[in-house]
């Protein structure tokens, strides 16, 4: 497989009517066609209205229009984004049949920017897992080699990008849900600050801490679409109501002069090729002119503990609107409670069933300051922690995740050791900031290694540039070895 | 903070009824041990002393957020209402509601 080109390449060609947003989109289709069978990145592929959005795309440009930014580039988008008229599952039974009535406003964005909706892809049931296998639709696997997870749950996006289904895909990060896949499978992710991106149709999971983020091959193509999607919604009342940082332009500036802290807690429970990747990382960013030092932040261990008691809280709260009255899945049954009940024990998977109970539990009576509240003053903690850190440093620089790609099959039984895999990356969704994933050569495995660069609220900026450097010294990762034929 | 008792399966067994949720013995038994095991992990911050220490619900400030009242399109209500399991009269339609037939 050759390497993709890049979106930004793909979209001045088709703004200057060098090549056609058709064509561009067949080919996809066709890298589609040969590969999805072993990967199943998508729940569903567009390809007809996808030709249609191609079309208009070329016509505008044959009238003497710009289509924009993402001229002709195609899209994925993880199944838990609104798209009017057409299905979207969460990958969830209990939305079986559901068509939204409204488009979600980064749907609208990448429309009025010129890109093409290529596909949703499969993800975590209501995104709630690291592996997709907790998909009612069955998993995706790792382009790099199918007999393991691609991480998730954006899983099906980070997939579709690595295996070149798509140049650039769309996921959602509540606690390392683009990050984490990215890591595994060799692509570029980011979880922009809360609020900078608007979550209007983004169909709920934890509302204090999801928010949307692209995925890409390279680190300027993930600014590029970053750009079109941030920026302040009306339609979403946590919108912040600051300008985004714009960060394509920023990219090239260097990291002369800035400070990188190394998280050492990140460290600990990593895997050593993946500690010594990071060092590596390290070592590059203070070749590049930038000052490396080691940083610790005590309160990031607490961060797995109040996750697992925040999200829950939340989650039980929004999955309570599946109730089978007014969307997806009903099962009849004699009364309404009955009909609830029946409806959501049929509709919804072991995991998501687990966390519904778990933040149900952790809500109620008796328990509540014990856990919930107790963790939301952990989530204060973490904060003054990472206030303190950027007193120093500019960024800091970890693993995304602690070890390679794992097996299909090998944690979805044990919940607790699954959770394990977000260590690294919640603490960023509880604090509201930033963090990118960066590809950094192979582990000892030969599979995908990402290194994750966080920094405070709205420092977008900086992250980027520091990704761009990141990038530029990364080791060479093998193409994904996929082909149509049994796994590697 | 004293730490909450431990997880029992009549607790599991009361949320999963709070939830909507009908389960299998056979899941009442595997959940109870999983939850159990989640929450034993959370221990580190139920027994934390953290008096004094204001909560986070939301990491970034917003306070109450308003707009123009001024008249717009809203959801169209044939689209919305094609969505619902069963619908009579533009109105979603469910089984009863009351305990008792009337």
């Amino acid at each position: 497989m050759s390497a993709p080109r890049p979106a930004l390449e793909t979209a001045t060609m088709v703004r200057a009517g060098e090549e056609r947003a058709a064509d561009i989109l067949e080919h996809h289709l066709a890298v589609i066609d040969a590969g999805e069978e072993s990967v199943h990145a998508f729940n569903l592929v567009l390809a007809d209205s996808a030709r249609a959005q191609a079309h208009a795309v070329d016509a505008k440009v044959a009238a003497g229009e710009d289509p924009g930014p993402l001229a002709g580039v195609p899209v994925a988008l993880k199944d838990n984004l609104c798209t009017r008229g057409v299905p979207t599952t969460c990958s969830s039974r209990i939305l079986d049949g559901w068509r939204p009535p409204y488009d979600a406003t980064v749907v609208t964005r990448l429309a009025e920017a010129g890109a093409v909706v290529i596909g949703k892809t499969n993800m975590d049931e209501f995104a709630m897992g690291s592996s997709t296998e907790t998909s009612a639709f069955g998993t995706t696997r790792n382009p790099h080699d199918t007999t393991r997870v691609p991480g998730g749950s954006s899983g099906g996006s980070a997939a579709a990008v690595a295996a070149g289904f798509a140049p650039l895909a769309l996921g959602s990060d509540t606690g390392g849900s683009i990050r984490q896949p990215a890591a595994l499978c060799g692509v570029v992710g980011m979880k922009p600050t809360y609020g900078t991106v608007s979550r209007y149709g983004l169909v709920a999971f934890a509302s204090s801490l999801d928010q949307i983020g692209p995925f890409a091959h390279t680190v300027a193509d993930a600014a590029l679409l970053f750009d079109v999607i941030g920026g302040h919604d009306p339609l979403d009342s946590t919108s912040l109501h600051r300008p985004t940082p714009r960060v394509l332009s920023v990219l090239d500036d260097g990291v002369d002069g800035m400070t990188v802290g190394v998280l050492t807690e990140f460290l600990d429970g990593a895997a050593p090729d993946v500690v010594a990747r990071v060092r590596q990382a390290a070592d590059a960013l203070a070749g590049a002119g930038a000052r490396v030092e080691e940083v610790s932040v005590p309160e990031v261990t607490l961060g797995l503990s109040a996750y697992y008691l925040i999200a829950p809280g939340e989650a039980s709260s929004n999955l309570a609107r599946y109730d089978g009255v007014r969307y997806g899945l009903r099962v009849d049954a004699e009364d309404t409670v009955a009909m609830n009940t029946a409806t959501r024990s049929e509709g919804f998977g072991a995991e998501v069933k687990r966390r519904i109970m778990l933040g149900t539990y952790v809500l109620s009576a008796g328990y509540m300051d014990a856990y919930y509240n107790q963790a939301l003053k952990v989530r204060t903690k973490i904060i003054e922690g990472f206030a303190a850190a950027y007193g120093r440093v500019d960024v800091l620089l970890g693993p995304t995740a602690p070890t390679t790609a794992f097996a299909i099959g090998a944690k979805v039984d044990d919940p607790l050791t699954m959770y394990l895999s977000d260590v690294c990356t919640i603490p960023s969704n509880l604090a509201g900031h930033p963090a990118i994933s960066v590809p950094f050569g192979p582990g000892d495995d030969g599979l995908p290694v990402g290194v994750q660069l966080l920094g405070p609220a709205l420092s977008e900026g900086t992250l980027f540039q520091v990704a761009a450097a990141v990038e530029a010294a990364a080791p060479d990762l093998p193409a994904p070895r996929l082909t149509t034929g049994a796994p590697s | 903070m004293a730490e909450p008792a431990r997880l029992t399966r009549e607790d599991v067994a009361h949320v999963a009824a709070l939830a909507r949720l009908h389960l299998s013995e056979e899941e009442l038994d595997l959940f109870t041990g999983q939850l159990a095991q989640v929450l034993d992990h959370a221990a580190d911050v139920a027994s934390l002393d953290l008096a004094g220490v204001p909560p986070t619900a939301h990491a970034m400030a917003v306070t109450n957020v308003l707009r123009p009242d001024e008249p717009a399109p809203c959801l169209d209500r044939d689209e919305v209402l094609a969505q619902a399991p069963s619908v009579e009269d533009h109105r979603f339609r469910v089984p009863r509601i009351l305990g008792e037939a009337p």
